[in-house]
């Protein structure tokens, strides 16, 4: 499978990273290569084989629904590049 | 000074709880020690102030004759795990200036045990890749070199800093994360023991997130009786990790016997792989001898899915990479990007990740979106996923058939130069995990122990694969491999 410049241009702004026209080009070609290595696995019988889901059979535990952590705010905060009055900013999202 | 840099854990521990040196003394000597190694890059910060609080705590602890195993041990944190108010930047641009207001879960047990922080070590951005090369902070050199050439060497990755560390007696171990081989083929390239234990043994709360099906913290020393002592102080479960597992921590240290009478270890045909220097070949063999010697059965074995573990694995690892690394938003923490007048919350977001994140961090979260976007999920990440089924399934029927542990090289060449991959494409520095992967994707724990040196004079190891949840076994073998080679080259110092 190999992906051109408008699936390079689509990924990209699905993973939400910028990148420049000039280079949508290479990087089809790169993510390319990547793939063509991910085509062997179509040589592998996976006929009624179950995907793992889980690395160990174990089931996820259960817990109370009560809050067990929190209150500090600023903690929250404190590594915010922008933050205000308690809150992180964003630009303008609505008009 | 340097001298008591160049303990084991055992070692000093034993010195420390007689009183023959101080654990104020040795902390000193491996700051001292780090802060002289600026050539190597191999730590990203020190913490000379918590490490001589910790040392002070240590020396108290000591005089009382409560002394944990660690009690009093500098070790050196790879920058992914975090700890309390230090800097934590998973070697990335886009964490810039990001000081966790909280503490990983196997950091805090150390501390616990009585451990001594001396700083976070170096390692490749986000832990994706094989040299270091791909750090924020430029790539970490290997304290060994070529004999007769001065050409800098990667320690490997991603935990590289962690790896050049304890080689070049900065301190006297380190934690690693292994999601692919990253602790074992560092280990591997340094002349250490590496230990990547059963996933669900060490828990991942705290430590920055790569693929969490596959992320495994564990420690990187110069024994693999400090490997056992370490393991045990970093494991056990823990709530604030969903797949930590319940299960009790034995004695590591007190499984060591190195008897291999009874024990049946496997020697893979798969990974017997073209191209394999004949020097890894011939070392292998070695390591099944001494383990004969040592009384154990070798039994030739198959793994037959072997060769689709490593394309399974960058479908996997990307995807799940891809989904992790979604909350760099430039908004919550880290790197936000300037804007335009005008510009709304879509630009910051892309641009603050393409500022943010290096080459290869960005390929591999555009693969993983790629492989889980509609249209492709089947073809791809159901496919690797149901593969990874059969790869563990593989490792199971050999157990079931009455193996105990696997011997297999840890990497496929001894380490490389700096620079020397830059041309290659993606892919090949990606063979690097060719003998690790299998072990991640099947959730084992899996040992790296140094075994012999190339004819250029650098370490080759080799890898011991344990059954699930028998960490104790393997080491075991491990050590009956140390005992055998008595591997005990170090670098020269030159930095």
């Amino acid at each position: 499978m190999s992906i051109d410049k408008d699936t390079a241009r689509r990924v990209a702004h699905l993973a939400r990273i910028e990148v420049a026209e000039a280079d949508l080009a290479p990087l089809a070609a790169e993510l390319s290569g990547i793939l063509d290595f991910m085509e062997q696995l179509r040589a592998v019988d996976v006929d009624g084989v179950e995907p793992m889901t889980s690395v160990t059979p174990m089931t996820l535990p259960w817990r109370a629904d009560v809050v067990t952590d929190g209150g500090y705010p600023d903690k929250v905060l404190e590594n915010a590049p922008d933050a205000r009055a308690g809150f992180f900013t964003v630009p303008k999202v609505v008009e | 000074m340097s001298a008591l840099a160049g303990l084991t854990i055992a070692e000093a521990r034993r010195a420390l709880r007689a009183g023959e040196i101080g654990a104020i003394e040795l902390t000193e000597a491996c700051l001292a020690a780090a802060e002289a190694s600026a050539p190597l890059n191999a730590f990203s910060a020190l913490t000379p102030e918590r490490a001589r609080y910790q040392a002070s705590l240590a020396a108290v602890r000591l005089g009382e004759g409560d002394a944990p195993d660690l009690c009093g041990i500098p070790l050196g944190i790879k920058d992914l795990f975090c700890v309390d108010g230090e800097p934590a930047q998973a070697a990335s641009r886009i964490l810039e200036g990001f000081r966790p207001p909280y503490e990983s879960t196997v950091t805090r047990k150390l501390w616990e045990s009585g451990a001594v922080c001396l700083g976070k070590l170096n390692m490749d951005e986000f832990a994706m890749g094989s040299s270091t090369e791909s750090s924020v902070y430029g790539p970490a050199l290997s304290p060994w070199r070529r004999k007769g050439d001065t050409t800098p060497l990667t320690p490997g990755g991603s935990s590289g800093g962690s790896a050049a560390a304890v080689a070049a007696d900065l301190c006297l171990a380190s934690t690693g994360t292994d999601t692919g081989g990253s602790i074992r083929q560092p280990a591997a390239f340094t002349g250490i023991v590496g230990v990547k234990p059963t996933y669900g043994r060490c828990s991942r709360w705290g430590i920055v997130a790569f693929a969490s099906s596959l992320d495994q913290a564990g420690p990187m020393t110069k024994s693999v009786r400090d490997a056992a002592i370490m393991l045990r102080a970093m494991s056990g479960h823990d709530p604030k990790d969903s797949t930590s597992s319940p299960q009790a921590v034995p004695d590591f240290e007190a499984a060591l016997k190195g008897d291999m009478r009874g024990k049946r270890i496997g020697i893979p045909r798969e990974y017997r792989v073209e191209g394999m220097p004949a020097e890894i070949e011939a070392l292998w063999q070695q390591g099944a001898e001494w383990l004969r010697a040592a009384g154990a059965e070798i039994v030739e074995i198959s793994l037959p899915h072997t060769k689709y573990a490593l394309p399974a694995y960058y479908v996997i690892a990307p995807a799940e990479a891809s989904s992790n690394l979604a909350r760099y938003d430039g908004v919550r923490f880290g790197r936000r990007a300037a804007l335009a007048a005008g510009e709304g919350i879509t630009a910051l977001y892309e641009r603050s990740r393409a500022e943010g994140f290096g080459p290869e961090v960005r390929r591999r979260i555009m693969i993983g979106t790629y492989v889980l976007s509609a249209g492709y999920y089947d073809a791809y990440y159901l496919r690797a996923q149901k593969v990874r089924t059969l790869i563990k399934r593989d490792f199971e029927t050999v157990f079931a058939d009455g193996i105990d542990a696997i011997l297999t090289p840890a990497t496929p060449s001894a380490a490389f130069g700096i620079g020397e991959m830059a041309d290659a494409d993606p892919v090949q520095m990606y063979l690097n995990d060719v003998f690790t992967v299998t072990v991640n994707l099947a959730g084992l724990p899996g040992a790296s122990v140094p075994a012999g040196l190339d004819a250029a004079g650098l370490p080759l190891g080799l890898q011991v694969i344990g059954r699930p949840w028998d960490e104790a076994g393997m080491l075991d073998v491990a050590y009956a491999l140390e005992s055998a080679s008595g591997f005990a080259a170090k670098p020269e110092k030159w930095w």
